[in-house]
């Protein structure tokens, strides 16, 4: 199966920017560390997707790009994650300003049960609180982003129904329609198809596919056909290290290091 | 064995049905509408009602339903939300024994520390006697539902931007929010029967009163008085304000249930 245009990846390589730029990363829950200097380019407008065995600290290490990690008690950063030069870790960084601008999906969809479609779209906007923009100017970032999403022709006719009533698919692309309603710059999947059925995973790798250009997008995922399919770059992690990161055609076709090469072919993970 | 646990079930809710035929049989015909508008009559006079007694009840339940549920569900929020601290723990664990404390034993320490200082007895003081038998049943029921809403929802908000104050209120607690109703309402039901405490703090009231000041009479106050009276005409009121007193707990638990359906129904597709 193979949806999409192949990539030419090394032309788009060329003109890219580094958007995210992670440098020496160390991330720890208590004593454990399970992310080991870590350092990669996340280059703008493409999708990085960051593959390896369960338990490598590839999640781990994309909660660190929003700042995510923190929030587990016991958990600690060192090193630095620099958005646009800026690293934000940096001491006076609002981590809550660096979550609206790095959004984030993850492996199981979580719509708010509370909320209705709408309003579940709408709710990063709303987290401002008093600063959040008049409803008139809501639902037209509503519409924007379920048509971004591909979900605006199936719910356009139930916006007030509740989110709870639509299929795990739906659910999924509604959280990446939320995440894209506060306009992020980078825009962290994490394993965003582990729990839908195929045909709602092809609907949201088509979005992905879609978004580039647009977002810069890092994608963990456990499915090697699915970084081949949707990404630029890949990244290959063990054991808490990068081992390699280049353009998805090589890495699947040449990569540099044998331990990429026996993880690939399926000699272990 | 299937045997024997079917015997246990039937003896469990046996009590029950026992109390309530009883109740029918002894006061069904002394409710009349008198019962609920008339005020109490004197000795040798037939007749006459419990008016007083219910808006007693109500306004004790006011008061304490008024102190108890804010204190209440804010202390079973700060327990889930910061679990694993000291605080959290010793607060807990006095929650609980603050739960199995013998209701008299609160109507005492409600009568040394409010009733003796202000010199009388009041409804304030029944009411904030009351609340304290509240607390720990709505703090630790509003823990147990609070833990029931997935961490994912709370991730979710978190990188979506939200601060953690505006998460727990407007993510956390607002799904939790069918259960701590319901557990607001068994609260309510547990207390709107209880007795012991009112005794030095209520004290009870022959007179009609809306004054938090006075001393003011309750449902299960009145009932008390009037079943150790020697007259046969109290005795009969003392059966129907019983039957009043179930009918309201009863009333108040059917509507804890179909809360509670309306939350598990809504949850899923």
């Amino acid at each position: 199966m193979a949806p999409f245009a192949p990539v030419d990846a090394t032309v788009a390589v060329a003109v890219a920017e580094p958007r995210l730029a992670v440098r020496a990363l160390d991330a720890y829950y208590g004593a454990l560390r399970v992310v080991r200097g870590v350092s990669v380019d996340l280059l703008e407008g493409q999708v990085t997707a960051i593959i390896g065995p369960s338990g490598c600290g590839k999640s781990t290490l994309l909660r660190c790009l929003n700042r995510m990690h923190e929030t587990v008690s016991t958990a600690r950063v060192e090193g630095e994650v620099l958005l646009d030069g800026r690293d934000i870790y940096a001491r006076g960084v609002n981590a809550i300003e660096v979550r609206r601008r790095i959004g984030m999906v993850f492996q199981r969809p979580t719509p708010f049960p509370t909320m209705s479609i709408r309003d579940n779209v709408v709710a990063g906007l709303r987290a401002a609180g008093r600063n959040a923009p008049p409803r008139a100017e809501q639902d037209e970032i509503a519409e924007w982003a379920l048509r971004r999403s591909a979900l605006w022709d199936e719910v356009k006719d139930r916006l007030p129904d509740s989110a709870m009533a639509l299929s795990g698919g739906q659910q999924q692309r509604l959280c990446i329609a939320r995440t894209l309603a506060t306009k992020p710059r980078v825009l962290l999947l994490d394993e965003p198809t582990a729990s839908l059925d195929p045909l709602s995973t092809q609907k949201v790798e088509e979005l992905v596919y879609e978004l580039r250009g647009e977002v810069t997008i890092v994608m963990v995922t456990h499915n090697m056909q699915q970084a081949a399919r949707v990404s630029d770059r890949t990244a290959f992690m063990l054991e808490g290290e990068l081992v390699e990161v280049a353009p998805t055609s090589r890495l699947f076709t040449a990569p540099a290091d044998e331990r990429t090469e026996a993880y690939i072919t399926g000699r272990f993970g | 064995m299937v045997g024997l646990t079917v015997v246990a079930a039937i003896f469990a809710t046996l009590p029950l049905v026992l109390i309530l035929g009883l109740l029918i049989q002894k006061g069904a015909s002394s409710l009349s509408w008198d019962f609920f508008t008339a005020m109490p009559k004197p000795v040798g006079e037939t007749g006459g009602g419990m008016a007083n007694a219910m808006m007693g009840t109500l306004m004790l339940i006011g008061i304490a339903s008024s102190i108890g549920l804010p204190v209440g569900i804010g202390a079973g929020l700060y327990l889930a939300e910061h679990r694993g601290t000291k605080i959290a723990f010793v607060v807990r664990f006095l929650s609980d024994v603050l739960n199995g404390l013998p209701s008299i034993v609160v109507g005492i320490f409600a009568w040394q520390f409010l009733v003796r200082p202000i010199g009388h007895f009041s409804a304030l003081a029944g009411g904030i006697a009351l609340a304290a038998m509240m607390i720990p049943l709505v703090t630790r029921a509003t823990e147990e539902m609070i833990h029931l809403v997935p961490s994912s929802l709370r991730e979710a908000a978190l990188a979506l931007g939200y601060p953690r104050w505006r998460t727990s209120l407007t993510v956390v607690l607002r799904t939790a929010l069918p259960g701590i109703v319901t557990a607001a309402l068994v609260a309510v039901a547990r207390i709107a029967g209880e007795t012991a405490p009112l005794l030095f703090t209520a004290f009870g009231n022959q007179f009609w009163s809306t004054s938090v000041n006075e001393p003011i009479s309750a449902l299960p106050i009145q009932i008390f008085t009037y079943a150790i009276s020697p007259y046969d005409e109290w005795h009969s009121l003392a059966w129907a304000g019983a039957l009043v007193l179930l009918a309201l707990v009863l009333v108040i638990s059917l509507i804890a249930r179909f809360v509670t359906r309306s939350r598990f129904s809504g949850g899923h597709d």
